[in-house]
């Protein structure tokens, strides 16, 4: 029903469209293949009718197999709750496709991902410059995930263009990559006119450290370890993606104990960094006394975490078909003990904030984005909830957090004070979550099932504290991974980070960039 | 300025203890640090942190390690925010290739003497990403390494003692 469904809706907009093939291998995902003159216009119909932005656009390298590069574009169809996929094959000699820049914005730091990475170019994107190799350091020709690829070819090098602003009394600030604090690398170059912000240019990839890459070949239910490398903060986020898509591929369902510990954890992890962000603000505008005060929460769950799973970032719990870790009896007191402390320590902070004018006033209408900006930019997550988007990957999808009858939180302003409180909230939801999980917890559960290697190819995804996270992962008949494409919400949000601060002053970038709070290792993979 | 004081006494101290064995074990490391830091360094360390490409929880616990439980400062350690403050170079992460000259030139930036010492598996040899066509390899194959500290993350605890270990070492 659903297959044809989505073929009737494209075809009320494009009469002429054509599917090759189509198929839905799992209830929350369908896969389209078209030719490749009709991938733009459904593209951009999808986008269009469900309604979503890009939430990724991938090339894999099927040469071999096939004798062509094949490219994927993931939407996200909150009403069906499933993702559609549509791929086409585009031949390997002097590979190339029209851009969806031009009408999808959402699609364009993929497009250039593609084309630095797979040397496919997408023809007439407005911009073609490399995001994470960079030129000064890498030659041109050199496409590291083509699967042919040994070593660099020596090339000539070149230099990296950032957009310009000319004109009377206008200067440039440039930042980075190595910051003042304890963060990672990244550079801002800021066009000042006076004091507010006219244009602000990202220049990120500074931690590209070829993550995709390492995937390859590798068995996939040794490579867990890897996901949880990819980004520091969000460890039990990355992992669990990763693990939900192999377990897809295997087709094996887990232990209905397994959800619930992996949604306790989640639930923690969004936990700490949520007040890590909240005493970063509080820092940035010189609070510091409540951002100690945070920082003295954020250690208690991270102890906490430690005493439940044996790691403060939760590492080593997830693995293909289960989990290492159980809540048992004891474990159990001990969270919900910690808990009812850390409840209490929040809501000392929130009143110390609330009470607090000159801090109000300082994140009140302070780097606003505009719903418009964010939809146009395909911004996720908390983010995109502060702009008034209602967007979350637990509402939506069918689950525990359905059972749990969880609530999205949603701010309309767009400001620093809207992320803010969406931080609270969810910080004050998760805490509700965990105790209802706590109570559904059965000890007589099993924690992991038997996992048989298959071929396959499939979409994790969670909603991590920062937005989605997604996987998508193929394998091989020996269980070997082909592809492994991964998306941080960072890769979409740093770009509403430079439109929120247009019209704001320098000093209060940290205060933007911090209620942003965008993983570095995450965007630049 | 009455209402100020006012719930300062009524709140006492709000911060919150951890348990009795993990402070002592912090207080004993601390306080031999800061004796051995006020001898060698006349009163106070100072370190600036370079990430080369480390998936952030490293820096996650460098910042833990300045929270009020830790309190890093106490014992005569900061973090400074320029290389030209800092008498150590504290590295994280695998060296990504966009990130050596950087590295390079933060510690040519710093004024003598100085030395580097590198923070958690990746620094070391590259760890989970040393097969990887972006990265450059180890820390010591580039700059001179006095000390590393191993974890994947090294804990707050684990940070301060083997800060405290090489100290000792070196008396």
């Amino acid at each position: 029903m659903a297959i044809s469904e989505i073929v009737t809706r494209i075809k009320k907009v494009l009469p002429d469209f054509k599917v090759l093939s189509i198929c839905q291998s799992y209830a929350d995902e369908i896969a389209l293949k078209v030719r490749a003159q009709d991938f733009k216009d459904t593209c951009i119909t999808l986008h269009k009718i469900l309604p979503s932005p890009v939430m990724m656009l991938f090339a894999c390298d099927a040469r071999k197999e096939r004798g062509s590069f094949a490219i994927n574009c993931v939407f996200v169809d909150f009403k069906k709750n499933q993702w559609v996929i549509v791929g086409m094959d585009i031949p390997q000699e002097n590979p190339s496709f029209d851009t969806l820049a031009k009408s999808m914005h959402s699609a364009s730091l993929f497009e250039r991902e593609i084309w630095e990475m797979f040397g496919i170019e997408p023809k007439d994107n407005p911009d073609s410059r490399r995001l994470r190799l960079h030129d000064e350091v890498w030659p041109k020709g050199n496409y590291p995930l083509r699967k042919d690829f040994k070593a660099i070819q020596a090339e000539k090098l070149s230099d990296y263009k950032f957009s310009r602003v000319e004109g009377e009394g206008i200067f440039e600030v440039p930042v980075g990559p190595v910051h003042a604090g304890i963060i990672g690398p990244g550079h801002f170059r800021f066009s000042v006119a006076g004091e507010p912000i006219i244009n602000l240019e990202l220049r990120l990839g500074f931690t590209h450290r070829g993550v995709e890459k390492l995937f390859e070949g590798k068995l996939y239910t040794d490579a867990v370890g890897l996901s949880e490398c990819v980004s520091g903060d969000s460890s039990f986020a990355h992992s669990l993606a990763y693990v939900l898509a192999a377990e897809k591929i295997s087709g094996i369902m887990i232990p209905a104990q397994a959800d619930i510990l992996r949604a306790i954890f989640l639930e923690l992890e969004r936990m700490y960094n949520h007040v890590n962000d909240i005493g970063g603000i509080a820092m940035d505008v010189g609070f510091s006394f409540l951002h100690a005060y945070a920082s003295i929460i954020k250690e208690t769950i991270l102890q906490l975490n430690e005493n439940l799973s044996g790691n403060r970032y939760l590492r080593k719990i997830n693995v293909v078909g289960g989990v290492t870790q159980a809540i048992d009896e004891t474990k159990k007191e001990l969270l919900l003990d910690f808990l009812k402390r850390i409840k209490f320590d929040f809501s000392e902070l929130v009143k110390i904030l609330n009470s607090s004018v000159s801090f109000m006033d300082r994140v009140d209408t302070t780097g606003v984005l505009r719903r418009k900006t964010a939809e146009d930019l395909g911004v996720v997550g908390l983010v995109a909830r502060a702009s008034g988007i209602p967007t979350d990957l637990r509402k939506y999808f069918p689950g525990v957090y359905n059972q749990a009858k969880f609530k999205m939180m949603i701010q309309e302003s767009g400001d620093v004070l809207a992320r803010l409180r969406v931080r609270i909230s969810e910080f004050e939801e998760s805490c509700r979550l965990i105790e209802e999980f706590a109570a559904r917890l059965n000890q007589d559960d099993k924690l992991r099932t038997e996992v048989k290697l298959k071929v396959g190819s499939a979409l994790g995804y969670t909603e991590g504290w920062r937005g989605p996270v997604l996987y998508w992962l193929e394998t091989s008949p020996a269980g070997l991974i082909e592809r492994c494409k991964i998306v941080d919400s960072s890769f979409l949000n740093w770009q509403g980070l430079s439109f929120a601060v247009l019209g704001n002053i320098i000093p209060d970038f940290p205060l933007c960039n911090k209620s942003f709070n965008l993983s570095y290792s995450g965007n630049d993979l | 300025m009455i209402n100020i004081l006012k719930t300062r006494i009524l709140k006492g101290v709000v911060t919150r203890n951890i348990e009795p064995e993990v402070i002592g074990q912090i207080e004993s490391s601390g306080s031999e640090l800061k004796s051995l830091i006020l001898k060698k360094f006349g009163r106070s360390l100072h370190i600036r942190e370079v990430d080369t490409g480390s998936c952030g929880a490293c820096e996650s616990e460098i910042i833990s390690a300045n929270n009020p439980i830790y309190d890093l400062q106490r014992f005569g350690i900061n973090f400074v925010a320029s290389p030209r403050h800092a008498d150590c170079l504290l590295v994280t992460g695998p060296v990504s290739k966009n990130m050596f000259i950087a590295l390079k030139k933060t510690y040519e930036a710093m004024p003598e003497p100085k030395f580097v010492i590198t923070c958690g598996d990746c620094a070391l040899n590259g760890g989970l990403f040393k097969d990887s066509y972006y990265v450059e390899g180890a820390v010591k194959d580039i700059l001179p390494v006095a000390l590393h500290i191993s974890g994947c993350p090294p804990s707050p605890l684990v940070i301060i003692q083997t800060l405290l270990m090489f100290l000792r070492k070196k008396e």
